[in-house]
């Protein structure tokens, strides 16, 4: 078994309105340090796979039919640790 | 000419569209199910408003893959009508029959109002009936209505005459380059956030959504 994590997340180039109105929320709050705050969403991906390679792979395909849409949106996964 | 109205589970302005359709302009619409495989015999489908399948992952990202989806595609390249509306023009998008994706409204609200249009390409099907340039007032309902596409998609569009409907002095959305609806190349496929349907007596408020269905109702039976 395989779990691999997908973040997906606008492309820098494409305004996210959700995570600029919560970084105007928390400099509200009086954190004026944070200048910038990304919203994303993420799938953990459990895979009947041991070969790694081969489970991003998989997660790759899965990710680029479905779960992104590349109009606007950028992934990046990662392999977590087994519990 | 026929007309099918496709329903999806979450579909909400299929009925609205039946009566625009029916009961103000006595046109043959009908309703037909996403499970439906053939669209066979008809000239023209209509994707409704609404939240399809919750709107869970993206909106219209899940109704892809119903299986109503091949046929309609399908007509799309026999050159047969396709107008999504709303939840319809994101389905459209995530279908790849028409460039570009529908975002989160800027204002992060959900916006319920009637808004000011100009029509950018009078030339469609499914614009004729009106005046090129001509400020209509149609209404808006959505939450993720903000059309966005990069630099390269957008001179696309405006290089092939592609942007049909621009927000006229408000932007309610953040839509880029004011856009609120877009047709594919031939001019066949219209996908649009606001709601023609919902302006077509003057008891909802006006009639500037009516000159849309008549300019394609005219054309009668498609070869």
């Amino acid at each position: 078994m395989t779990t691999i994590r997908i973040y997906v997340t606008y492309k820098p180039s494409v305004f996210d309105p959700q995570g600029a109105a919560i970084t105007d929320s928390v400099n509200s709050l009086g954190h004026q340090e944070v200048k910038n705050i990304v919203v994303g969403k993420f799938f953990d991906i459990k895979l009947d796979e041991d070969d790694q390679d081969k489970a991003k792979q998989d997660v790759k395909e899965i990710a680029e039919a479905l779960l992104v849409n590349f109009n606007m949106e950028t992934y990046r996964l990662k392999v977590l640790e087994e519990n | 000419m026929k007309i099918a109205i496709v329903v999806f589970p979450g579909s909400n302005c299929d009925i609205d569209m039946y009566e625009a359709l029916n009961t103000v302009c006595h046109a043959e619409a009908e309703y037909v199910s996403y499970r439906t495989k053939k669209l066979d015999g008809f000239d023209a489908v209509i994707l409704p408003g609404g939240f399809s399948y919750g709107d869970y992952l993206r909106a219209g990202a899940i109704a892809r893959f119903a299986p109503v989806i091949p046929a309609i595609r399908k007509m799309a390249q026999d050159g047969k009508l396709v107008l999504g509306v709303c939840n319809g023009f994101q389905i459209l998008t995530e279908m790849g029959l028409l460039p570009g994706a529908l975002k989160r409204n800027n204002s992060l609200q959900f916006i319920c109002e009637t808004v000011k249009l100009q029509v950018k390409n009078n030339q469609i099907p499914f614009t004729t009936e009106y005046d090129q340039d001509q400020i209509i007032d149609i209404p808006i309902a959505h939450g993720e209505g903000n059309y966005y596409a990069d630099d390269a998609t957008l001179a696309e569009l405006e290089k092939n005459n592609q942007i049909v409907f621009e927000y006229y002095q408000h932007n309610p959305n953040g839509s880029v380059k004011n856009i609120a609806g877009i047709c594919n190349k031939e001019g066949n496929v219209l996908g649009m956030m606001p709601h023609p349907e919902r302006a077509v007596e003057e008891v909802l408020g006006g009639t500037d959504g009516l000159p849309l269905f008549k300019s394609f109702l005219k054309l009668g039976v498609l070869a």
